[in-house]
């Protein structure tokens, strides 16, 4: 039964969120809480030479500074410092040594009794450094580039191919580093419970990885230590790993013996992770046909000098365009800064900008239209794993999405639209992305008012988990989602990774409709004990849950309802709990796909751009929610604007400093730069992937976005801005 | 932030002698730029003297037919007045452009013109800047300066101000009328705001103890033929790159009076006399604008980044006084640029 699953529901915690009862991680109260606030290393790389707190200690209200030289004991190997998803290297350490590393490392804790008076306090405390020389410019130095990665082994002779190619492309494509600016703050409330117990309120997007982390870090018994996140104001990747803040609280806490909150400044959170500006050469050859022969792509990315941050930017080709050649690598360069980290499809929303915009630049050295280029090479395979797809209904994307942008009324030469004193450019590229699934368990209590509690220890960052898992819940219990309350990120409750890649959805699913199966075999084992049970002889898989009763698939008519088999049974409650495993399939490649096509207007004098259209034609297999959804979309999507149009981390490198680390400078777009969005979710049956058919959508919204819009520019106006992002300067002559 | 002593001011008269007693004090009025300031360590008053109750909100016709605008009057108060939307709509859109509606909630017009620049250098406190520290350097002239000025520029400061509304104040030829420990005076607003040279921490003539009471208006509001067009790096919510008030009297299609006035450019309000009074007694025609716009960018002089803004400055003048002239101004709620 599916009166859920599928529809738009609306989102089961809006209410709690729009009212204000939803509590964030820097809000819940404790008794005597105190207040930290992070100093902050002024230098990229060196050392501190001396900090003097003592004027800092003298304010009244301050408690305490905590420094390298006066804190708690803090875990001396990197292996108590390794989050689940932790890159290779050493993972940094606040305030473990006097080494700096970055610039905006927090060097210092003030503590105090109120925020305002920490933050006073923290102006007050002394720092002078032995500055170390130090580098931050990428592209200064790309020579330094290390490979640390190959995506995929190489196929054929791309260097042949590309010589023997009737027509190439080649060319380097740059992408700036970009900050996540979730609206929440990163925040943790520490919280002493006495006995040396701590509960802890974080920002996270993993609340047991960071459950883990801390119980490494401060060396203790997993009961000592509880983490709970239940509502995240957006993270986009940013909470994967522990923040730094989490430490610090924790810390704060352990010292004083108190509990204490720590709230990071909007501008102390451009010294967390990021994406990671990179560098990209992708080049194309194909024959006069269309038909391509070669493909290499190679990024050059920032990372830090003490961890290989590293995502799949150049390996995306693979999955979509045949090619018998193809080549790719990914090297890092290491500077003086902080370690980048996942945001929203890492490795994907770059490396598919560049494939993308190359894919456009090779259609018009063909004088192909761009679709049709994509599909004479499109791939029904993975070429690296040479596996089919599980579904890819990309193909459906490509019409779906023309048809409804009207791409067959483009005219293919560039400036050849307009519209007043606008130029109109329409473009178009793919996007692609993993559909990853993960081991999650689930536990159902069920009561016998028909209630259902369904638990989780995986996070919901806003992108609905509280809301597809009720509704998974109510199909699978033949219960109205009213009756369904849902239970998530605490470590305590039953296990699940961090939420991220686009996993959670299903993930999250499944192990709700393994742990109501361990309920409905409950349920019918009671049933069936029954005197005259019209359940007696039916077999599990002959059994559903229906408007409260268990009933008989094959014959509706022998039911018995949850509450008379429970009262039979005399019983209150079935609690069940079950860890979902997802069988391996090492028969089929799992990805999502996305058409994307973008009308933009510019300026013909002025260069202002302006994005007026786009449409997004989504294949991610079964939409759990279709309200959600489209919002997962939609988010994605003006993101993608923002990639293509706005957003910088713009970093001075003589003081290896940022300059715009703010949200004012920092620019993303506003209501006004962004006009119609069309979400267009293509049928996408997927018998292989799993029970309910699911893929997930996280990512998939932004990636192949920015491409599009770059795309258009250059129909519009003929200019082809290849160094993101596209801001009117570079349009004008 | 730092700690600062905070006191309310009784009347104009108390706050001039707190501010004269005190002078490492503060006026706090809406504080939309101060506390942000204070925030980032940028401005550490050792007072903060709130002027926010005074008796100085109101609009009033002035006896020439102008209109006195009391220096606490809110951004939005005075984009919405009926006298001002009929009067003077090229402020009004000015106003409009700048900020968000909840900031010109709470900004005043006083301090609207107190605002400080948006200079990365500036707002860093572990980088050089003259305005910030004296002495220090200009950390901008050599490094991240897209955004910075190209006119009236100096060796020591090439930062901009940032208002809009300051911007249409100079075009209309506003008076700024200010109360000090030696009496009131008044000033046009375009000698209000000082270029960088060598003291480019003094941003205004503003003198010390004095405070800003009133804005007045000319009574010409040339509420037919108007434009303020702000060019940024996104449709809304983003300081100007470059931004124009234009202002034309038509007597058909010969011009009689022009005002154009420059924001995003300079450390001031940008205008130029000599280009105005080419363009009087001249038809309204492209040729004629753009031949302003040279007289109006004589003299500019980009740094490694803003290269653009000078040629961008010349496409926007000409398009704002194209606008102005057909007597199609600018939306400021429209999504897109007329």
């Amino acid at each position: 039964m599916n009166a859920y699953v599928g529809t738009p529901t609306s989102r089961v915690d809006g209410r709690a969120k729009v009212t204000g009862a939803a509590k964030y991680a820097g809000e819940f109260p404790a008794d005597g809480l105190l207040h930290g606030f992070v100093v902050e290393a002024t230098i990229p790389c060196g050392r501190i030479a001396r900090l003097d707190t003592s004027e800092a200690l003298k304010v009244k209200g301050v408690l305490d500074v905590l420094t390298h030289a006066k804190r708690p004991a803090l875990a001396d190997k990197d292996e108590a410092w390794k989050d689940e998803v932790a890159p290779e290297g050493s993972p940094f350490r606040p305030l473990y040594d006097d080494t700096i590393k970055f610039n905006g490392q927090p060097i210092a804790l003030v503590v105090a009794e109120d925020w305002e008076t920490a933050k006073f306090a923290a102006t007050l405390v002394r720092v002078e450094y032995e500055q170390n020389s130090f580098a931050t410019d990428l592209e200064g130095e790309r020579s330094n580039a290390a490979e640390m990665d190959k995506p995929h082994e190489p196929r054929g002779d791309a260097a042949a191919g590309l010589a023997q190619a009737d027509v190439r492309h080649d060319a380097e494509y740059v992408i700036p580093t970009e900050h996540h600016n979730p609206m929440e703050l990163y925040a943790t409330t520490a919280v002493w419970g006495g006995n040396g117990k701590l509960t802890v309120y974080d920002k996270t997007q993993g609340v047991q990885n960071v459950h883990k982390f801390l119980c490494g870090v401060f060396d203790r018994k997993p009961e000592d230590i509880r983490v709970i996140s239940p509502y995240v104001g957006g993270a986009f990747g940013s909470g994967l790993r522990p923040q730094y803040q989490v430490v610090l609280a924790t810390l704060g806490a352990l010292a004083l013996k108190r509990s204490v909150r720590v709230v990071l400044t909007r501008q102390q959170m451009y010294g967390l992770g990021y994406r990671p500006m990179t560098i990209e050469r992708v080049a194309l050859g194909a024959r006069s046909d269309g038909r391509l022969d070669a493909v290499t792509h190679e990024a050059i990315a920032v990372t830090s000098r003490y961890e290989d941050f590293a995502r799949n930017d150049t390996g995306w080709a693979e999955q979509l365009y045949s090619s018998p050649n193809s080549r790719f690598s990914h090297k890092l360069v290491h500077l003086d800064v902080s370690t980048p980290c996942d945001m929203r499809a890492p490795g994907a929303a770059s490396g598919v900008c560049a494939l993308e915009c190359a894919m456009d630049e090779l259609a018009i050295a063909l004088k192909l239209d761009p679709i049709e280029l994509r599909l004479k090479c499109y791939s029904d395979r993975d070429q690296s794993e040479n596996l089919p797809y599980s579904s890819k209904q990309l193909r459906e994307c490509y019409a779906r999405g023309a048809d409804a942008f009207g791409w067959s009324r483009r005219n293919p030469a560039p400036r050849a639209m307009r519209d007043g004193k606008e130029l109109v450019g329409w473009g178009m590229a793919t996007g692609v992305w993993e559909a990853l699934q993960m081991p999650v368990a689930v536990r159902i209590v069920l009561t016998s008012n028909g209630h259902a509690e369904v638990s989780c220890a995986a996070s919901d960052i806003g992108t609905g988990t509280y809301t597809i898992v009720a509704q998974v819940a109510a199909d699978a219990l033949g219960l109205p989602i009213e009756n369904i309350s849902v239970r998530l990120a605490d470590s305590t409750l039953p296990q699940a990774p961090v939420e991220g890649g686009s996993w959670m959805a299903a993930s999250s699913a499944h192990a709700v409709l393994a742990a109501a199966e361990e309920v409905r075999k409950e349920l019918l084992r009671l049933a069936g004990k029954m005197p005259g049970s019209p359940l007696a002889d039916a077999g599990l898989a002959d059994t559903v849950l229906i408007d409260g009763s268990i009933v008989r698939s094959s014959d509706s008519s022998r039911a018995v309802s949850i509450a008379d088999a429970m009262r039979h049974g005399n019983i209150e409650r079935i609690e069940k709990e079950k860890l979902n495993q997802f069988d391996e399939d090492k028969k089929h490649a799992r990805n999502t796909h996305s058409a994307v096509f973008a009308e933009v207007k510019v300026d013909e004098q002025l260069g202002v751009i302006r994005v007026t259209r786009i449409v997004s034609a989504v294949a991610a297999g079964r939409i759990l929610n279709t309200k959600t959804g489209r919002s997962q979309i939609m988010g994605g999507v003006v993101w993608g604007i923002g990639m293509a149009l706005h957003e910088e981390t713009v970093m001075d490198h003589r003081f290896g400093r940022i300059m715009n680390a703010n949200i004012a400078e920092y620019h993303i777009p506003v209501n006004a730069d962004i006009h119609d969005i069309d979400v267009i979710f293509v049928d996408e049956p997927d018998a292989h992937i799993n029970a309910l058919g699911v893929k997930g959508l996280g990512e998939i919204g932004i990636v192949g976005v920015p491409a599009a819009i770059a795309n258009a520019v250059y129909h519009a106006t003929g200019k082809r801005i290849r160094r993101f992002p596209i801001t009117l300067d570079k349009l004008l002559d | 932030m730092n700690n600062f002593q905070y006191s309310r001011a009784a009347d104009v008269a108390d706050a001039i002698r707190l501010l004269t007693a005190d002078p490492g004090a503060k006026l706090i009025a809406g504080g939309t730029n101060l506390i942000d300031l204070m925030k980032e360590n940028v401005e550490r008053p050792s007072r903060l003297i709130d002027i926010s109750r005074l008796p100085l909100r109101n609009v009033e016709e002035t006896d020439d037919g102008g209109l006195r605008i009391g220096a606490l009057v809110p951004n939005s108060d005075l984009a919405y007045h009926p006298l001002i939307e009929q009067r003077y709509p090229l402020l009004a859109s000015a106003v409009l452009a700048g900020a968000s509606a909840q900031l010109r909630n709470m900004a005043s017009v006083g301090g609207n013109l107190m605002q400080r620049t948006r200079c990365g250098y500036f707002y860093d406190t572990a980088t050089p800047c003259n305005k910030r520290s004296p002495g220090s350097g200009c950390s901008a002239i050599h490094g991240l300066n897209r955004n910075h000025a190209i006119l009236g520029t100096s060796a020591s400061c090439i930062a901009t101000n940032p208002s809009d509304m300051s911007v249409a104040l100079a075009a209309l030829g506003a008076l700024v009328h200010m109360a000090g420990p030696s009496g009131a005076r008044t000033t046009a607003l375009t000698d209000f705001h000082r270029l960088p040279g060598d003291t480019p921490h003094i941003d205004t003539n503003l003198g010390a103890g004095e405070m800003i009471t009133a804005v007045e208006l000319p009574p010409h509001g040339f509420s037919h033929n108007y434009s303020y067009l702000k060019v940024r790096d996104r449709l809304s919510y983003a300081f100007a790159l470059v931004s124009v008030a234009a202002a034309l009297e038509l007597d058909g299609n010969t011009i009689s009076e022009a005002r154009v006035a420059l924001g995003g450019v300079a450390h001031k309000p940008w205008r130029s006399l000599e280009a105005e009074s080419a363009l009087r007694g001249q038809p309204a025609t492209a040729d004629q604008f753009s031949r302003a716009a040279d007289l109006l960018l004589q003299g500019a002089s980009t740094s490694s980044h803003n290269g653009f803004k000078i040629e961008l400055a010349r496409r926007t003048i000409v398009r704002t006084l194209t606008q102005a002239a057909s007597a199609t101004p600018q939306s400021q709620a429209h999504k897109k640029i007329a």
